[in-house]
């Protein structure tokens, strides 16, 4: 698994760079373009560009375009958080044939443009050096996969309250097992102690 | 009667350790005719009650209590010594002997629900509930209206049986302050005062009821309806919090209250009180979140994944929140919730199977000399390691989460941890440091906690100075001392690591790994001759933007301590260094 590096047929590394401007969310603290143009010569990088928003239907309809007109094999995408769109843009590696762990995120927006919004240039920089970071790490980066295991399809609730058994009875009736862990004598939890319950002013039990 | 004592494994195959306490009694023969608790000659206050009235040591909680069957408090029971209950049992399934049972469970995905607990109104003294009978809490108040409870539901003074004829409501008891209790709103005490107003008017139409609030925070669907409804109906709302609460000879209250409407003190007697508590989490939180490596927020709920888009996932996958376990909530609320983890649980489960993330580590075996080290420090015991048959490690992919400890702790580089080289780790610390290194802060952030934390430092909008660049691992166990030393080498003058609080580690306890290891590098940086202070290591939550921002800015005063004249100097020391070894 170590080994396997994607290249493209002559063997080359292709790397598409797309710096989302996210709106405003990016662009009104960090130069994008200018980022992206700034790391367009560096090694392996085939292309570079701004673009509005990454995430949406025609920024992932563009990179797609993009990977297979240029021959792209990996991909860094300078946006938001890892956290928030990994998954989103995974899918979309995948979708245009490329493995999804041959991709890369710079976080723009959440490390840049949203905690240095009165020093654009020192968040450009520091944009354009977390954008360098990120095409390093994204050349070495290995073709994996998932593994598929067995599930055990039950439940464990811990808790018999509202909540609880709400969840228990649920899952129940969708034909799955359920294992509710109560430390009390009764299930019920608070509930159970209240008189009326707004909004309906009907009785708890 | 159970709990859960231990969770092991991975999403999709847990395994749980359920401790399911003895109850003395059958539950499945007891018909709950009561014979045993009339026999029974130990009194005890009623928790179900909240004290207001007595049960047996033998005793059911409630009378629809599920299951159907008595207990038995062993601490309170007189024993063998006394065996009246047995004795008036005709269905004989009273069991003394009966002991407390280990059940294993095979799961694959898991609900927390487990609620709150009322906030303990004896700190806030000043509104006299430790002194004065006739205060009450709302959940003492719950018992008293409620025809279950133990007045039949006839509303009476604790202190003096005697019908009050004014009630006063206080809100916020434990809720919206700084110093005691939550900073955060309850979310369900303005509604459920609101109820009980209309309760009380439904049954005493000419009582006098005043509520003293902060604001009345009627915010879903139908509430605006029923605080008009208990406006019309007389209730007064009094704009502020009662700032003293006195006792009177007829035991009634006197209060004073500025009346932030009109800017005036004023004083009210009133013949019981009842404090709107609020909502705290409950006491099991912290364990189960050390058992599955949750985490909480600030006010001690737990976390959910995004607060938005994923209300009820936890950043553990296979985990989920229903209820008040992760915030204040009404029951329509919690219901919903209740429902919403069944969807996810039930997208995770219904194939039957389980795609897992590759990130795991891998054993270069020519590399391995099979030393154990790996297998030591692995969380989830997922590396096997035949110490005496010299057999290189094996890892096991499906126990493996990721964290990459083992690859941090191998000193032969012969772990692999995939999508997190060393060579994917330092080339980014290459490419930072290429230009301007001595202006940089290198921080190296834990997925989960203080990569997510700096997270939530964006959201918030908080600003700290510019300087800082973040590598991201997956746990802070994966930060190997050869990263650090790099960095130095490459001349940073501050390297940051940072991870989640001890306890609350998403890979079990992997940071404690990692705080060894700071600690050995900053031994031998002291030993060379560096300052070891270069060296930070912190703690940061993934609720902790504050701290996170707080953090950068210490960071950035102490680079501005390093001059490039030692950081020259760490330079030459770490490349003569090298070549001796």
């Amino acid at each position: 698994m170590l080994e396997k590096v994607s290249t493209s047929d002559d063997g080359s590394t292709r790397i598409g760079v797309y710096v989302c401007r996210c709106g405003l969310n990016i662009a009104q603290t960090v130069d994008c373009k200018k980022v992206a143009e700034n790391v367009s010569d560096i090694d392996d990088v085939a292309v570079s560009k701004e673009i509005p928003y990454a995430c949406s239907e025609p920024g992932q309809v563009e990179i797609q375009e993009d990977i297979a007109e240029h021959n792209l094999n990996r991909v860094v995408i300078a946006s938001c958080s890892p956290r928030l769109h990994e998954p989103t843009f995974r899918n979309m590696m995948v979708e245009a044939g490329l493995n999804p762990y041959l991709f890369e995120m710079a976080n723009l927006r959440e490390q840049c443009s949203w905690v240095h919004m009165r020093e654009p240039e020192a968040a450009t920089k520091k944009s354009e050096d977390l954008v360098r970071m990120a095409i390093s790490r994204v050349r070495l980066l290995s073709q994996l996969y998932a593994e598929t295991l067995p599930l055990t399809k039950r439940t464990l609730v811990i808790g018999g309250g509202i909540a609880g058994i709400q969840a228990a009875l649920d899952l129940a009736d969708n034909g799955y097992e359920v294992v509710l862990v109560e430390k009390k004598p009764s299930i019920g939890g608070m509930m159970a102690q209240l008189d009326k319950t707004f909004p309906t002013m009907d009785c708890s039990i | 009667m159970s709990d859960v004592a231990e969770v092991k494994g991975y999403v999709g195959n847990f395994k749980a350790r359920i401790v399911k306490k003895a109850r003395y009694v059958i539950e499945k023969e007891c018909t709950s005719c009561g014979d045993c608790a009339t026999a029974c000659p130990v009194v005890f206050p009623d928790e179900f009650n909240v004290g207001l009235s007595s049960r047996k040591a033998i005793y059911k909680s409630f009378p629809q209590a599920v299951p159907s069957s008595y207990v038995i408090n062993m601490n309170e029971c007189m024993g063998r010594g006394c065996s009246k209950c047995l004795d008036a049992c005709d269905k004989n399934c009273i069991d003394f002997h009966m002991s407390d049972e280990e059940i294993m469970e095979e799961i694959g995905s898991i609900v927390v629900a487990t609620g709150f607990k009322p906030y303990d109104p004896r700190e806030m003294d000043e509104y006299g509930y430790t002194r004065f009978h006739n205060v009450v809490t709302s959940l003492e108040f719950e018992r008293l209206v409620n025809a279950g409870g133990p007045t039949q539901g006839e509303l009476i003074r604790p202190g003096d049986r005697k019908h009050p004829q004014s009630v006063g409501f206080i809100q916020c008891v434990g809720s919206r302050s700084l110093r005691k209790g939550g900073e955060y709103c309850s979310n369900i005490c303005c509604m459920n005062t609101i109820k009980s107003t209309l309760v009380l008017k439904e049954h005493y139409p000419d009582m006098d009821i005043k509520v003293f609030y902060i604001d009345i925070r009627a915010f879903g669907k139908g509430f605006e309806e029923l605080y008009n409804r208990s406006r019309k109906l007389g209730v007064q709302y009094v704009r502020g919090l009662p700032g003293s609460v006195e006792e009177l000879p007829d035991r009634s209250m006197r209060i004073a209250v500025e009346n932030t409407s009109n800017g005036k003190i004023e004083f009210y007697d009133l013949d019981m009180l009842v404090l709107a508590l609020g909502i705290e989490p409950s006491s099991g939180t912290r364990k189960l979140q050390e058992m599955l490596g949750l985490q909480l927020t600030p006010d001690g709920f737990y976390l959910e994944a995004h607060p938005k888009l994923l209300p009820v996932d936890a950043a553990t996958r296979g985990v989920f929140y229903a209820g008040c376990a992760e915030g204040p909530k009404d029951i329509k609320e919690s219901v919903t919730q209740g429902s919403a983890v069944t969807a996810r649980a039930i997208r995770l489960m219904h194939r039957g199977e389980i795609v897992s993330e590759p990130i795991t580590s891998e054993v270069i075996i020519e590399r391995c000399t099979a030393c154990g080290k790996c297998a030591e420090v692995c969380p989830y015991n997922a590396i096997t390691v035949d110490k005496k048959m010299k057999t290189p490690a094996v890892v096991n992919t499906a126990a493996c989460a990721g964290c990459g400890t083992c690859g941090a702790e191998c000193i032969f580089d012969a772990i692999v941890m995939n999508h997190f080289t060393d060579d994917q780790i330092n080339r980014q610390t290459d490419a930072m440091l290429e230009e301007d290194a001595g202006e940089k802060i290198v921080v190296f952030a834990c997925n989960w906690c203080s990569y997510a934390g700096a997270d939530y430092a964006g959201v918030s909008r908080i600003q700290y100075p510019p300087n800082a660049r973040l590598i991201r691992t997956m746990c802070s166990g994966r930060v190997d001392e050869k990263f650090i030393w790099y960095a130095f080498e490459k001349g940073a003058p501050i390297v940051l690591v940072s991870g989640c609080h001890i306890g609350d580690c998403h890979y079990i306890n992997a940071n404690l790994w990692t705080e060894k290891r700071v600690a050995k590098v900053r031994k031998k940086m002291e030993k060379l001759g560096l300052r070891p202070e270069r060296l930070q290591l912190e703690w940061i939550s993934a609720a902790e933007g504050l701290r996170f921002s707080g953090i950068m800015k210490e960071m950035e005063e102490l680079r501005t301590t390093v001059s490039q004249e030692e950081i020259r100097e760490t330079v030459e020391i770490l490349k003569a260094r090298k070549q001796k070894s």
